[in-house]
């Protein structure tokens, strides 16, 4: 009995009731879009996250004053602490055998001003190696050096939000603006970064890490960024930072060194717990799309009592009648998931048309799961009809009206 | 007599009855209740016969064309298709034996309505694993066969009662079964279209096919070259009781 032949004749059936295949399916269709919105929404904004993660750099540690008991973010510091210093800084750069790079970064903000023009802004206070470490580079003009931290000097790099706002068409480099009431020379300006988790990197103005303390009136770094030497050196990074911060800090652990990765995991396992919770609502309407098929293919096998006896008379085996009805539901619901399938995607394409750059996405991964999930829902929902349909005595079948 | 000129149309005589039937006996349970449809049904038919089971309704009549139709099995008694052990198969090898050796006409047609007549007509081929082709070139013989060569591709609502009837008298001689049984056939068609039927099979008839004619019409019975009457679970009258049993006797001998 060729497979093929009892298709033929599920897809003639699901074509004479062309209405009703559909109205039977809905619940499919309403489950699949649904798991295909949510999976594409989840996977995309888990891939988001992902960039902008390796877009801050590869390899860093972030180095934190206070003690927190979580990883992750937030959580305030508790307890006397000690304030993370530029000492603390020179002894990493110093004594870090697993370290590639350490930047002392403060943050502030204030009002810039050049000329008759002014904007309110970030200021990020930063060491002489954050733009290899943080892979933000100047564009025109130079990065601050060394010396340029240790003297405490009154230089600025502008972003391009930053440049575009005060200075139009002008060029800024050599000249003067005003941070927060200091008077700081324009050295360089910032390739353009574009936007980090609604954050817009380009409407950043940067100064020396300690030029920024003194600005501030802080004694020490909001926090230091570290980058280890390479992947393996990850976490003898994190116990080298760990032992030489201590023994600065009066043998006290007050300081919170969190590794990429960690941010990495801790963002992931959100999204997975998410993603769970969403899959586990799709696979509700998926549930009752399939008692949906199951109820409709109960009333077609009656319907049709008459014709399986018939196929029954004629020849027909149990496993030819059950293959076809099984076929037959397994049809109807993979129509139900192309359909869902179709409409997840026109969303999709809709929804980045009007808002671009949104993190949804159709993959190869969601239209596996559409087909997946409606094929398994029509042979699961088909069994039970599919069996009574093959176990009806042919003699009865044959006089049923 | 009526019985020795039926005998003498039959074209080859056949030493082994193509149907042998012997103590058959079929039991139903209906709750606490037992019914005996069959009693004891002893019946040879050979191959070319024309007959005609007649019965009043309840008699066991339909017990025993399902039985025949291998579509049930006997409680006790044995019943030999064409040399097969029929009573002792299973069933899927019931459906085997219903694909290749008996072919339905039913009262009321019971083609499939959204299938073309090369398509209904081709039904059984499909459960016997024939190719497309094949199938397609024996439904087209088995419609010619039964002049409705003209009509393949008509759907049953575009054709006339004994048009359909025609068509699933096609559908039964397709796979070229050793019985060709009829369930009232011009019981849904008007005088005129059922004697066109009837005629149909007495061409076939004449054309060696062995036809069962299951009816309570009288006139159609006698029409036949033998008449098979049941009666409370047991044959009652047999016109061509006396040729079988000699084959049968012939047989055993």
């Amino acid at each position: 009995m060729p497979v093929l032949e009892l298709l033929l004749t599920a897809l003639d059936t699901l074509l004479a009731n062309k209405v009703r295949a559909v109205l039977t399916t809905l619940g499919v269709i309403i489950g699949v879009l649904s798991v295909i919105l949510l999976v594409s929404l989840g996977e995309g904004a888990r891939l988001y996250l992902s960039e902008t993660f390796a877009g801050l750099g590869s390899n860093l540690l972030q180095v934190s004053p206070g003690r927190r008991e979580t990883k992750g973010f937030g959580a305030p510091p508790v307890g006397t602490i000690h304030k993370l210093t530029r000492e603390d800084e020179l002894a990493l750069k110093r004594r870090g055998y697993a370290l590639d790079g350490v930047t002392g970064i403060v943050n502030g903000g204030g009002t810039i001003r050049y000329q008759n023009r002014r904007r309110d802004t970030f200021v990020l206070g930063v060491g002489a190696r954050f733009d290899e470490i943080r892979q933000m580079r100047v564009d025109q003009g130079r990065f601050f050096a060394e010396e340029d931290i240790d003297a405490h000097r009154r230089f600025a790099i502008v972003g391009r939000t930053v440049l575009a706002e005060l200075f139009g068409d002008e060029n800024p480099l050599g000249q003067v603006i005003k941070v927060a009431e200091g008077e700081f020379r324009v050295i360089g300006i910032m390739e353009h970064k574009g936007t980090t988790l609604g954050f817009d990197m380009d409407d950043l103005v940067f100064i020396p890490a300690t030029t920024a303390m003194d600005l501030f009136a802080v004694e020490g770094f909001t926090n230091l960024l570290v980058r280890a030497r390479d992947k393996a050196n990850i976490e003898p990074a994190l116990e080298e930072i760990t032992d030489i911060l201590r023994r600065r800090h009066n043998d006290l652990v007050d300081f919170t060194v969190i590794s990429q990765d960690d941010m990495l995991a801790t963002v992931n396992s959100i999204m997975s717990t998410m993603s769970l919770v969403l899959i586990a609502i799709a696979s509700i309407s998926l549930l009752v799309g399939g008692i949906g098929i199951a109820n409709i293919m109960l009333v077609s096998v009656r319907e049709r009592t008459r014709e399986i006896g018939v196929r029954r008379a004629v020849g027909a085996k149990k496993r030819h009648v059950l293959l076809q009805f099984l076929l037959e539901s397994v049809v109807i619901s993979l129509l139900g998931g192309l359909i869902g399938l179709a409409i997840g995607a026109l969303i999709i394409f809709a929804a980045r048309l009007l808002v671009p750059g949104l993190p949804v996405q159709l993959s190869l991964n969601i239209v596996l799961i559409a087909v997946g999930f409606s094929g398994a829902v029509g042979v699961l929902s088909g069994v039970v009809p599919a069996k009574r349909a093959s176990d009806l005595d042919p003699v009865e079948a044959l006089r049923y009206e | 007599m009526n019985a020795s000129s039926a005998a003498s149309k039959v074209p080859v005589p056949d030493p082994v009855p193509v149907i042998d039937i012997r103590a058959l006996r079929r039991r139903f349970t209906l709750g606490a209740e037992v019914v005996e449809a069959l009693r004891g049904v002893d019946l040879r038919i050979s191959a070319g016969e024309y007959v005609a089971i007649v019965g009043p309704s309840g008699s066991g009549k339909s017990t025993l064309m399902n039985l025949i139709g291998c579509l049930d099995t006997p409680t006790e008694g044995s019943y030999f298709l064409d040399g097969e052990e029929v009573h002792l198969l299973n069933d899927d090898q019931l459906a085997e034996i219903r694909n290749r050796k008996i072919g339905f006409v039913f009262q009321s047609f019971n083609l499939l309505p959204r299938a073309s007549a090369v398509d209904n007509v081709a039904l059984p081929l499909l459960y016997s694993g024939r190719k497309r082709a094949a199938r397609r070139q024996a439904a087209v013989e088995a419609l010619t066969r039964v002049q409705l060569g003209g009509r393949l591709y008509h759907r049953p609502d575009q054709l006339s009662g004994g048009q359909r009837q025609r068509v699933a008298i096609a559908r039964a001689l397709v796979n070229r079964p050793a019985v060709l049984l009829a369930d009232e056939p011009t019981g849904n068609l008007d005088q005129k279209t059922g004697a066109e039927i009837v005629s149909l099979f007495e061409q076939l008839h004449r054309d060696g096919v062995t036809v069962l004619l299951v009816t309570h019409d009288h006139k159609l019975a006698e029409r036949t070259h033998r008449q098979i009457e049941i009666v409370d679970g047991l044959i009652a009258r047999d016109t061509g009781a006396g040729r079988a049993a000699a084959g049968a006797a012939s047989a055993a001998g």
